[in-house]
Protein backbone atom coordinates (compact mmCIF):
# COMPACT_ATOMS: atom_id res chain seq x y z
CA UNK A 1 0.00 0.00 0.00
CA UNK A 2 1.15 3.53 -0.73
CA UNK A 3 2.29 5.80 2.07
CA UNK A 4 -0.11 8.62 1.20
CA UNK A 5 -3.19 7.94 -0.82
CA UNK A 6 -5.96 10.23 -2.09
CA UNK A 7 -9.06 8.33 -3.21
CA UNK A 8 -11.60 10.42 -5.16
CA UNK A 9 -11.24 13.34 -2.76
CA UNK A 10 -13.76 16.17 -3.09
CA UNK A 11 -13.58 19.32 -1.04
CA UNK A 12 -15.48 22.58 -1.19
CA UNK A 13 -15.66 25.63 1.04
CA UNK A 14 -17.79 28.73 1.33
CA UNK A 15 -16.09 31.65 -0.38
CA UNK A 16 -16.28 35.36 0.28
CA UNK A 17 -19.62 35.87 -1.54
CA UNK A 18 -21.43 33.03 0.23
CA UNK A 19 -21.04 30.83 -2.82
CA UNK A 20 -19.74 27.30 -2.59
CA UNK A 21 -16.31 26.97 -4.16
CA UNK A 22 -15.26 23.48 -5.16
CA UNK A 23 -11.55 23.40 -4.44
CA UNK A 24 -10.89 19.75 -5.30
CA UNK A 25 -12.81 17.56 -7.74
CA UNK A 26 -12.37 13.83 -7.47
CA UNK A 27 -8.64 13.89 -6.85
CA UNK A 28 -6.80 10.58 -6.73
CA UNK A 29 -3.08 9.94 -6.54
CA UNK A 30 -0.61 8.24 -4.26
CA UNK A 31 2.85 9.03 -2.94
CA UNK A 32 5.45 6.44 -1.94
CA UNK A 33 8.12 6.75 0.74
CA UNK A 34 11.25 8.59 -0.42
CA UNK A 35 9.67 10.28 -3.44
CA UNK A 36 10.41 13.89 -4.41
CA UNK A 37 7.24 15.30 -5.90
CA UNK A 38 6.44 18.78 -7.15
CA UNK A 39 2.81 19.80 -7.05
CA UNK A 40 2.26 22.70 -9.43
CA UNK A 41 -0.72 24.79 -10.36
CA UNK A 42 -1.65 28.45 -10.62
CA UNK A 43 -3.40 30.43 -7.88
CA UNK A 44 -6.78 28.96 -6.95
CA UNK A 45 -6.02 25.55 -8.41
CA UNK A 46 -6.49 23.91 -5.00
CA UNK A 47 -2.85 23.34 -4.08
CA UNK A 48 -2.99 24.65 -0.51
CA UNK A 49 -6.29 22.89 0.20
CA UNK A 50 -4.60 19.69 -0.87
CA UNK A 51 -1.74 20.25 1.59
CA UNK A 52 -4.18 20.80 4.44
CA UNK A 53 -6.06 17.63 3.55
CA UNK A 54 -2.86 15.56 3.79
CA UNK A 55 -2.39 15.94 7.55
CA UNK A 56 -6.01 16.25 8.56
CA UNK A 57 -6.22 20.04 9.07
CA UNK A 58 -9.13 19.64 6.65
CA UNK A 59 -11.15 16.49 6.02
CA UNK A 60 -12.60 15.60 2.61
CA UNK A 61 -16.34 16.06 1.90
CA UNK A 62 -16.30 12.72 0.11
CA UNK A 63 -13.63 10.21 -0.74
CA UNK A 64 -10.78 9.59 1.69
CA UNK A 65 -7.19 10.46 2.46
CA UNK A 66 -5.17 7.54 3.78
CA UNK A 67 -1.83 7.93 5.51
CA UNK A 68 -0.12 4.59 6.04
CA UNK A 69 -3.54 2.99 5.82
CA UNK A 70 -5.24 5.30 8.34
CA UNK A 71 -7.97 7.73 7.31
CA UNK A 72 -7.63 11.40 8.30
CA UNK A 73 -11.32 11.31 9.23
CA UNK A 74 -10.52 9.37 12.39
CA UNK A 75 -9.77 11.94 15.09
CA UNK A 76 -7.81 9.40 17.12
CA UNK A 77 -5.40 8.80 14.22
CA UNK A 78 -4.55 12.48 13.68
CA UNK A 79 -1.65 12.58 16.15
CA UNK A 80 0.04 9.62 14.44
CA UNK A 81 -0.64 11.08 11.01
CA UNK A 82 0.90 14.42 11.95
CA UNK A 83 3.94 12.61 13.32
CA UNK A 84 4.42 11.10 9.86
CA UNK A 85 3.56 14.13 7.73
CA UNK A 86 5.09 17.52 8.46
CA UNK A 87 3.88 20.70 6.75
CA UNK A 88 5.90 23.88 6.23
CA UNK A 89 3.71 26.88 5.42
CA UNK A 90 4.28 29.97 3.34
CA UNK A 91 4.86 32.67 5.94
CA UNK A 92 7.77 31.79 8.24
CA UNK A 93 6.76 34.50 10.76
CA UNK A 94 3.41 32.87 11.41
CA UNK A 95 4.89 29.46 12.18
CA UNK A 96 7.13 30.46 15.06
CA UNK A 97 5.69 29.67 18.45
CA UNK A 98 8.44 31.30 20.46
CA UNK A 99 11.24 33.81 20.06
CA UNK A 100 14.36 31.64 20.36
CA UNK A 101 15.35 29.47 17.39
CA UNK A 102 16.17 26.30 19.33
CA UNK A 103 13.11 26.61 21.58
CA UNK A 104 10.95 26.87 18.49
CA UNK A 105 12.52 23.81 16.88
CA UNK A 106 11.98 21.93 20.17
CA UNK A 107 8.22 22.64 20.11
CA UNK A 108 7.42 19.62 17.91
CA UNK A 109 9.45 16.97 19.76
CA UNK A 110 8.19 18.39 23.09
CA UNK A 111 4.66 17.71 21.90
CA UNK A 112 5.65 14.12 21.14
CA UNK A 113 6.54 13.69 24.80
CA UNK A 114 10.16 12.67 24.26
CA UNK A 115 12.70 12.73 27.12
CA UNK A 116 14.74 15.99 27.30
CA UNK A 117 18.07 14.48 26.14
CA UNK A 118 16.42 13.07 23.03
CA UNK A 119 14.73 16.40 22.26
CA UNK A 120 18.10 18.15 22.58
CA UNK A 121 19.64 15.60 20.18
CA UNK A 122 16.88 16.06 17.61
CA UNK A 123 17.00 19.86 17.83
CA UNK A 124 20.76 19.90 17.30
CA UNK A 125 20.46 17.45 14.43
CA UNK A 126 17.61 19.36 12.76
CA UNK A 127 19.43 22.68 13.01
CA UNK A 128 22.60 21.09 11.64
CA UNK A 129 20.67 19.57 8.72
CA UNK A 130 19.39 22.98 7.63
CA UNK A 131 22.71 24.69 8.39
CA UNK A 132 21.42 26.95 11.17
CA UNK A 133 23.39 25.61 14.14
CA UNK A 134 25.20 28.88 14.77
CA UNK A 135 21.90 30.73 15.14
CA UNK A 136 20.47 28.29 17.71
CA UNK A 137 20.16 30.83 20.50
CA UNK A 138 19.29 33.94 18.50
CA UNK A 139 15.86 35.46 17.92
CA UNK A 140 14.19 34.85 14.54
CA UNK A 141 13.72 38.58 14.03
CA UNK A 142 17.40 39.00 13.23
CA UNK A 143 17.33 36.34 10.51
CA UNK A 144 16.70 36.72 6.79
CA UNK A 145 13.57 35.26 5.15
CA UNK A 146 15.45 32.22 3.84
CA UNK A 147 17.02 31.58 7.24
CA UNK A 148 13.64 31.88 9.00
CA UNK A 149 12.10 29.39 6.58
CA UNK A 150 15.02 27.01 7.19
CA UNK A 151 14.26 27.27 10.92
CA UNK A 152 10.62 26.44 10.15
CA UNK A 153 11.82 23.40 8.17
CA UNK A 154 14.03 22.37 11.12
CA UNK A 155 10.98 22.67 13.37
CA UNK A 156 9.12 20.16 11.21
CA UNK A 157 12.22 18.01 10.70
CA UNK A 158 12.72 17.58 14.46
CA UNK A 159 9.50 15.56 14.52
CA UNK A 160 11.23 13.20 12.02
CA UNK A 161 8.31 12.93 9.60
CA UNK A 162 8.41 10.45 6.73
CA UNK A 163 6.92 13.01 4.37
CA UNK A 164 7.47 16.75 4.37
CA UNK A 165 5.05 19.01 2.53
CA UNK A 166 6.25 22.49 1.64
CA UNK A 167 3.18 24.61 0.97
CA UNK A 168 4.60 27.41 -1.18
CA UNK A 169 7.33 27.60 1.44
CA UNK A 170 9.51 29.66 -0.90
CA UNK A 171 6.72 31.97 -2.03
CA UNK A 172 7.77 34.91 0.14
CA UNK A 173 11.52 34.55 -0.35
CA UNK A 174 13.99 36.26 -2.65
CA UNK A 175 15.95 34.12 -5.18
CA UNK A 176 18.78 33.53 -2.69
CA UNK A 177 16.36 32.39 0.00
CA UNK A 178 14.59 30.14 -2.50
CA UNK A 179 17.86 28.48 -3.44
CA UNK A 180 18.81 27.99 0.24
CA UNK A 181 15.52 26.26 0.99
CA UNK A 182 15.55 24.15 -2.18
CA UNK A 183 19.08 22.94 -1.49
CA UNK A 184 18.16 21.92 2.06
CA UNK A 185 15.08 20.03 0.85
CA UNK A 186 16.99 18.22 -1.90
CA UNK A 187 19.65 17.19 0.62
CA UNK A 188 17.05 15.85 3.06
CA UNK A 189 15.40 13.82 0.33
CA UNK A 190 18.72 12.40 -0.83
CA UNK A 191 20.45 11.77 2.52
CA UNK A 192 17.57 11.00 4.87
CA UNK A 193 15.29 9.34 2.34
CA UNK A 194 12.49 11.67 3.38
CA UNK A 195 9.64 11.98 0.92
CA UNK A 196 8.96 15.57 -0.16
CA UNK A 197 5.94 17.23 -1.74
CA UNK A 198 6.91 20.66 -2.93
CA UNK A 199 3.90 22.83 -3.67
CA UNK A 200 4.96 25.70 -5.88
CA UNK A 201 4.28 27.77 -8.94
CA UNK A 202 7.97 28.39 -9.64
CA UNK A 203 8.60 26.01 -12.48
CA UNK A 204 12.37 26.10 -11.94
CA UNK A 205 11.73 24.48 -8.56
CA UNK A 206 9.39 21.92 -10.04
CA UNK A 207 12.12 20.94 -12.51
CA UNK A 208 14.22 19.75 -9.55
CA UNK A 209 11.66 17.11 -8.57
CA UNK A 210 11.53 13.50 -9.79
CA UNK A 211 7.81 13.55 -10.29
CA UNK A 212 5.45 16.37 -11.18
CA UNK A 213 1.74 16.56 -10.47
CA UNK A 214 -0.13 19.35 -12.28
CA UNK A 215 -3.30 20.67 -10.68
CA UNK A 216 -5.78 22.80 -12.60
CA UNK A 217 -9.17 23.96 -11.29
CA UNK A 218 -9.17 21.35 -8.57
CA UNK A 219 -8.34 18.36 -10.76
CA UNK A 220 -5.11 16.49 -11.43
CA UNK A 221 -4.44 17.08 -15.15
CA UNK A 222 -1.01 15.51 -15.40
CA UNK A 223 1.17 13.25 -13.26
CA UNK A 224 4.55 12.04 -14.42
CA UNK A 225 8.33 12.33 -14.43
CA UNK A 226 10.57 14.93 -16.01
CA UNK A 227 9.42 13.74 -19.44
CA UNK A 228 6.34 15.95 -18.86
CA UNK A 229 8.45 18.92 -19.90
CA UNK A 230 8.67 17.56 -23.43
CA UNK A 231 4.91 18.03 -23.71
CA UNK A 232 4.72 21.67 -22.62
CA UNK A 233 1.05 21.98 -23.66
CA UNK A 234 0.07 20.35 -20.34
CA UNK A 235 1.59 23.22 -18.35
CA UNK A 236 0.34 25.94 -20.65
CA UNK A 237 -3.23 24.62 -20.39
CA UNK A 238 -2.95 24.83 -16.59
CA UNK A 239 -1.86 28.47 -16.82
CA UNK A 240 1.75 27.79 -15.90
CA UNK A 241 5.01 29.06 -17.33
CA UNK A 242 7.70 26.66 -18.44
CA UNK A 243 11.15 26.74 -16.86
CA UNK A 244 13.41 29.28 -18.57
CA UNK A 245 15.75 26.67 -20.10
CA UNK A 246 12.89 24.58 -21.41
CA UNK A 247 11.53 27.65 -23.19
CA UNK A 248 14.97 28.51 -24.55
CA UNK A 249 15.57 24.95 -25.73
CA UNK A 250 12.18 24.92 -27.44
CA UNK A 251 13.03 28.04 -29.42
CA UNK A 252 16.40 26.51 -30.40
CA UNK A 253 14.77 23.22 -31.33
CA UNK A 254 12.20 25.09 -33.42
CA UNK A 255 15.05 26.96 -35.10
CA UNK A 256 16.65 23.71 -36.11
CA UNK A 257 19.28 23.41 -33.36
CA UNK A 258 18.51 20.21 -31.47
CA UNK A 259 19.48 20.65 -27.82
CA UNK A 260 16.99 18.13 -26.46
CA UNK A 261 15.07 19.00 -23.30
CA UNK A 262 17.45 20.44 -20.68
CA UNK A 263 15.85 21.52 -17.37
CA UNK A 264 18.65 23.35 -15.58
CA UNK A 265 21.40 25.80 -16.50
CA UNK A 266 23.99 23.01 -16.23
CA UNK A 267 22.11 20.64 -18.51
CA UNK A 268 21.49 23.44 -20.98
CA UNK A 269 25.17 24.42 -21.00
CA UNK A 270 26.17 20.79 -21.48
CA UNK A 271 23.77 20.36 -24.41
CA UNK A 272 25.00 23.55 -26.09
CA UNK A 273 28.64 22.61 -25.46
CA UNK A 274 28.03 19.20 -27.05
CA UNK A 275 26.65 20.87 -30.17
CA UNK A 276 29.44 23.40 -30.51
CA UNK A 277 32.02 20.62 -29.99
CA UNK A 278 30.52 18.86 -33.04
CA UNK A 279 31.10 22.02 -35.02
CA UNK A 280 27.50 23.13 -34.70
CA UNK A 281 25.09 24.10 -37.42
CA UNK A 282 25.11 27.67 -38.60
CA UNK B 1 8.05 52.87 17.54
CA UNK B 2 10.38 50.25 16.11
CA UNK B 3 12.59 49.95 19.11
CA UNK B 4 10.68 48.23 21.88
CA UNK B 5 13.01 46.77 24.45
CA UNK B 6 10.12 45.58 26.59
CA UNK B 7 9.58 41.85 26.32
CA UNK B 8 12.67 41.38 24.16
CA UNK B 9 15.33 38.87 25.12
CA UNK B 10 18.96 40.02 25.15
CA UNK B 11 21.16 36.95 24.67
CA UNK B 12 24.21 36.90 26.92
CA UNK B 13 25.89 34.51 29.31
CA UNK B 14 25.55 35.76 32.85
CA UNK B 15 24.60 34.72 36.35
CA UNK B 16 21.24 36.44 35.94
CA UNK B 17 20.54 34.77 32.58
CA UNK B 18 21.28 31.33 33.97
CA UNK B 19 19.19 31.75 37.10
CA UNK B 20 16.06 29.62 37.44
CA UNK B 21 13.10 31.60 36.01
CA UNK B 22 10.87 30.50 38.91
CA UNK B 23 13.24 32.16 41.36
CA UNK B 24 13.48 35.21 39.15
CA UNK B 25 9.68 35.54 39.15
CA UNK B 26 9.43 35.11 42.92
CA UNK B 27 12.24 37.61 43.49
CA UNK B 28 10.53 40.05 41.15
CA UNK B 29 7.27 39.86 43.12
CA UNK B 30 9.20 40.27 46.38
CA UNK B 31 11.04 43.23 44.87
CA UNK B 32 7.85 44.95 43.66
CA UNK B 33 6.27 44.63 47.11
CA UNK B 34 9.43 45.94 48.72
CA UNK B 35 9.53 48.98 46.44
CA UNK B 36 6.11 49.96 47.80
CA UNK B 37 7.51 49.86 51.34
CA UNK B 38 10.36 52.23 50.45
CA UNK B 39 9.77 55.50 52.22
CA UNK B 40 12.95 57.46 52.76
CA UNK B 41 15.52 58.67 50.25
CA UNK B 42 17.97 56.37 51.95
CA UNK B 43 15.81 53.30 51.26
CA UNK B 44 15.28 54.37 47.64
CA UNK B 45 19.03 54.74 47.24
CA UNK B 46 19.54 51.36 48.89
CA UNK B 47 17.15 49.66 46.42
CA UNK B 48 18.60 51.48 43.42
CA UNK B 49 22.05 50.25 44.39
CA UNK B 50 20.90 46.63 44.25
CA UNK B 51 19.01 47.18 41.00
CA UNK B 52 22.21 48.55 39.47
CA UNK B 53 24.21 45.60 40.80
CA UNK B 54 21.67 43.22 39.23
CA UNK B 55 21.91 45.03 35.87
CA UNK B 56 25.72 44.89 36.00
CA UNK B 57 25.62 41.19 36.87
CA UNK B 58 23.27 40.52 33.94
CA UNK B 59 25.83 41.94 31.44
CA UNK B 60 23.02 43.69 29.57
CA UNK B 61 24.18 47.16 28.43
CA UNK B 62 22.77 49.56 30.99
CA UNK B 63 21.44 51.87 28.24
CA UNK B 64 19.32 49.00 26.91
CA UNK B 65 17.64 48.72 30.31
CA UNK B 66 17.22 52.47 30.72
CA UNK B 67 15.52 52.65 27.31
CA UNK B 68 12.50 50.96 28.86
CA UNK B 69 11.99 54.16 30.87
CA UNK B 70 11.16 55.94 27.62
CA UNK B 71 7.84 54.11 27.56
CA UNK B 72 6.72 55.67 30.83
CA UNK B 73 8.34 59.07 30.45
CA UNK B 74 5.01 60.82 29.84
CA UNK B 75 3.36 59.24 32.86
CA UNK B 76 6.48 59.93 34.88
CA UNK B 77 6.63 63.64 34.09
CA UNK B 78 2.85 64.06 34.36
CA UNK B 79 2.49 62.41 37.78
CA UNK B 80 5.53 64.05 39.34
CA UNK B 81 4.46 67.53 38.22
CA UNK B 82 0.91 66.99 39.48
CA UNK B 83 2.22 65.63 42.78
CA UNK B 84 4.46 68.68 43.17
CA UNK B 85 1.83 71.37 42.50
CA UNK B 86 -1.12 69.76 44.29
CA UNK B 87 0.68 68.55 47.40
CA UNK B 88 -0.78 70.24 50.45
CA UNK B 89 0.87 70.57 53.82
CA UNK B 90 -1.12 72.46 56.45
CA UNK B 91 1.77 72.71 58.88
CA UNK B 92 4.29 74.35 56.57
CA UNK B 93 4.52 77.58 54.60
CA UNK B 94 4.53 77.10 50.81
CA UNK B 95 7.76 77.98 48.98
CA UNK B 96 5.74 79.41 46.11
CA UNK B 97 2.12 79.63 45.05
CA UNK B 98 0.14 80.54 41.93
CA UNK B 99 -3.61 80.39 42.39
CA UNK B 100 -4.53 76.83 43.23
CA UNK B 101 -0.93 75.59 42.84
CA UNK B 102 1.26 75.45 45.93
CA UNK B 103 4.78 74.19 46.12
CA UNK B 104 6.00 72.88 49.45
CA UNK B 105 9.39 71.45 50.29
CA UNK B 106 7.72 68.19 51.34
CA UNK B 107 5.77 68.26 48.06
CA UNK B 108 9.00 68.34 46.10
CA UNK B 109 10.32 65.41 48.16
CA UNK B 110 7.10 63.44 47.64
CA UNK B 111 7.18 64.10 43.88
CA UNK B 112 10.78 62.94 43.57
CA UNK B 113 9.98 59.80 45.59
CA UNK B 114 6.96 59.07 43.38
CA UNK B 115 9.00 59.36 40.18
CA UNK B 116 11.81 57.31 41.66
CA UNK B 117 9.37 54.60 42.73
CA UNK B 118 7.86 54.43 39.22
CA UNK B 119 11.31 54.06 37.68
CA UNK B 120 12.22 51.27 40.11
CA UNK B 121 8.93 49.52 39.30
CA UNK B 122 9.73 49.49 35.58
CA UNK B 123 13.44 48.67 35.67
CA UNK B 124 13.37 45.23 37.29
CA UNK B 125 10.61 43.71 35.12
CA UNK B 126 12.65 44.93 32.14
CA UNK B 127 15.72 43.14 33.48
CA UNK B 128 13.59 40.01 33.84
CA UNK B 129 12.39 40.02 30.22
CA UNK B 130 15.83 40.97 28.90
CA UNK B 131 17.48 38.05 30.69
CA UNK B 132 14.85 35.32 30.30
CA UNK B 133 13.43 33.88 27.09
CA UNK B 134 9.65 33.77 26.75
CA UNK B 135 9.89 29.99 26.94
CA UNK B 136 11.68 30.21 30.28
CA UNK B 137 9.14 32.70 31.64
CA UNK B 138 6.32 30.54 30.36
CA UNK B 139 7.80 27.40 31.96
CA UNK B 140 8.53 29.26 35.19
CA UNK B 141 5.02 30.64 35.45
CA UNK B 142 3.51 27.27 34.63
CA UNK B 143 5.59 25.60 37.30
CA UNK B 144 4.77 28.25 39.94
CA UNK B 145 1.05 28.04 39.20
CA UNK B 146 0.95 24.23 39.19
CA UNK B 147 -0.90 24.09 42.56
CA UNK B 148 -3.84 25.84 40.86
CA UNK B 149 -4.33 22.79 38.62
CA UNK B 150 -6.21 21.23 41.53
CA UNK B 151 -8.87 23.90 40.94
CA UNK B 152 -8.92 23.03 37.20
CA UNK B 153 -7.29 26.35 36.38
CA UNK B 154 -5.85 26.18 32.81
CA UNK B 155 -2.23 26.76 33.88
CA UNK B 156 -0.53 25.46 30.73
CA UNK B 157 -2.83 27.39 28.41
CA UNK B 158 -2.32 30.64 30.33
CA UNK B 159 1.46 30.27 30.20
CA UNK B 160 1.35 29.48 26.46
CA UNK B 161 -0.88 32.48 25.75
CA UNK B 162 1.55 34.71 27.60
CA UNK B 163 4.52 33.37 25.68
CA UNK B 164 2.79 33.78 22.29
CA UNK B 165 1.70 37.30 23.21
CA UNK B 166 5.31 38.27 24.01
CA UNK B 167 6.45 36.73 20.74
CA UNK B 168 3.85 38.62 18.70
CA UNK B 169 4.63 42.13 20.04
CA UNK B 170 7.37 42.86 17.45
CA UNK B 171 5.31 41.31 14.61
CA UNK B 172 2.30 43.46 15.42
CA UNK B 173 4.40 46.61 15.62
CA UNK B 174 5.89 45.85 12.23
CA UNK B 175 2.41 45.22 10.85
CA UNK B 176 1.11 48.52 12.27
CA UNK B 177 3.99 50.38 10.65
CA UNK B 178 3.15 48.81 7.28
CA UNK B 179 -0.55 49.67 7.52
CA UNK B 180 0.18 53.24 8.64
CA UNK B 181 2.44 53.72 5.64
CA UNK B 182 -0.11 52.18 3.29
CA UNK B 183 -2.86 54.48 4.59
CA UNK B 184 -0.54 57.49 4.50
CA UNK B 185 0.16 56.75 0.84
CA UNK B 186 -3.60 57.07 0.29
CA UNK B 187 -3.69 60.41 2.05
CA UNK B 188 -4.67 59.54 5.63
CA UNK B 189 -4.25 62.54 7.94
CA UNK B 190 -2.02 61.14 10.69
CA UNK B 191 -0.12 64.43 10.89
CA UNK B 192 -3.24 66.47 11.59
CA UNK B 193 -3.06 68.62 14.71
CA UNK B 194 -6.73 68.15 15.42
CA UNK B 195 -6.91 65.31 17.99
CA UNK B 196 -10.35 64.18 16.76
CA UNK B 197 -9.08 63.86 13.20
CA UNK B 198 -6.08 61.98 14.54
CA UNK B 199 -8.25 59.48 16.40
CA UNK B 200 -10.46 59.09 13.34
CA UNK B 201 -7.39 58.43 11.20
CA UNK B 202 -6.50 55.50 13.47
CA UNK B 203 -9.69 53.59 12.60
CA UNK B 204 -8.46 52.55 9.11
CA UNK B 205 -5.30 51.33 10.84
CA UNK B 206 -6.96 49.36 13.62
CA UNK B 207 -9.45 47.47 11.46
CA UNK B 208 -6.88 45.95 9.06
CA UNK B 209 -4.68 45.26 12.08
CA UNK B 210 -7.52 43.31 13.70
CA UNK B 211 -8.26 41.36 10.54
CA UNK B 212 -4.63 40.47 9.97
CA UNK B 213 -4.22 39.46 13.63
CA UNK B 214 -7.02 36.96 13.26
CA UNK B 215 -5.50 35.60 10.05
CA UNK B 216 -2.14 35.35 11.77
CA UNK B 217 -3.70 33.51 14.72
CA UNK B 218 -5.37 31.10 12.32
CA UNK B 219 -2.12 30.34 10.52
CA UNK B 220 -0.23 29.92 13.79
CA UNK B 221 -2.91 27.52 15.06
CA UNK B 222 -2.60 25.46 11.85
CA UNK B 223 1.18 25.39 12.18
CA UNK B 224 0.91 24.30 15.83
CA UNK B 225 -1.61 21.59 14.97
CA UNK B 226 0.67 20.37 12.18
CA UNK B 227 3.49 20.08 14.70
CA UNK B 228 1.52 17.64 16.82
CA UNK B 229 0.36 20.12 19.47
CA UNK B 230 -2.49 18.79 21.62
CA UNK B 231 -2.32 20.85 24.78
CA UNK B 232 -0.45 19.94 27.93
CA UNK B 233 -1.29 16.26 27.47
CA UNK B 234 1.85 14.14 27.24
CA UNK B 235 4.06 17.15 26.60
CA UNK B 236 7.66 17.20 27.83
CA UNK B 237 10.28 19.95 27.92
CA UNK B 238 13.72 20.19 26.38
CA UNK B 239 15.02 22.50 29.07
CA UNK B 240 14.01 21.19 32.46
CA UNK B 241 13.93 23.80 35.19
CA UNK B 242 16.50 23.02 37.87
CA UNK B 243 16.94 25.08 41.01
CA UNK B 244 20.61 25.66 41.77
CA UNK B 245 22.22 26.51 45.09
CA UNK B 246 22.95 30.02 43.79
CA UNK B 247 19.20 30.54 43.14
CA UNK B 248 18.44 29.93 46.82
CA UNK B 249 21.27 32.29 47.79
CA UNK B 250 19.85 35.01 45.53
CA UNK B 251 16.37 34.54 46.99
CA UNK B 252 17.69 34.72 50.57
CA UNK B 253 19.68 37.80 49.64
CA UNK B 254 16.57 39.60 48.36
CA UNK B 255 14.62 38.51 51.44
CA UNK B 256 17.36 40.16 53.50
CA UNK B 257 16.97 43.37 51.46
CA UNK B 258 13.22 43.33 52.11
CA UNK B 259 13.84 42.97 55.83
CA UNK B 260 16.32 45.87 55.72
CA UNK B 261 13.77 48.09 53.97
CA UNK B 262 11.09 47.16 56.50
CA UNK B 263 13.51 48.02 59.31
CA UNK B 264 14.31 51.38 57.75
CA UNK B 265 10.61 52.00 57.34
CA UNK B 266 9.23 50.98 60.73
CA UNK B 267 12.30 51.25 62.98
CA UNK B 268 10.85 48.61 65.36
CA UNK B 269 13.61 49.01 67.95
CA UNK B 270 13.67 52.79 67.82
CA UNK B 271 17.33 52.95 66.75
CA UNK B 272 18.51 56.52 66.57
CA UNK B 273 20.66 56.18 63.41
CA UNK B 274 17.64 54.96 61.43
CA UNK B 275 15.56 57.89 62.63
CA UNK B 276 18.40 60.18 61.52
CA UNK B 277 18.42 58.94 57.89
CA UNK B 278 14.66 58.63 57.39
CA UNK B 279 13.75 61.71 55.42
Amino acid sequence: MSFLQFNNVEYSYVGGDDELIQALKSVSFSIERGEFVALVGCNGSGKSTLARLCNGLLTPDSGEVLVDGKSTKEKSALFDIRKKIGVVFQNPDNQMVTTIVEDDVAFGPENLGLPPEQIRERVDWALRSVGMSEHATSGPFRLSGGQKQRVAIAGVLAIKPELMILDEATGMLDPNGRREVLDVVKKLNRDEGMAVIMITHFMEEAAAADRIIVLNNGSVVADGGKELFSTPEVFEAAGLDLPLYVRLARRLNDGGIGVGCPLTADEFAAAVAAISAKGGKK
Amino acid sequence: MRDVSMGQYYPASSFVHRADPRFKLVILILYLVTVFFCDSFFSFGFMTLFVLITILLSRVPILKVLKSLRLIIVILVFTTVLMMVFYSDATAKPLAEWGIFHIYLNGIYAAIKLGWRLMLLVLMPTVLTLTSTPTELCDGLESLLTPLKVLHFPVHELALIMSIALRLIPSLIEETDKIVNAQRARGAAFESRNPFKKIKAMIPVLIPLFVSSFRRADELADAMDSRCYRGAKGRTRMKKLKAKFSDFVALLFWCAITVCILFLNYNWFGWAFIAAISL
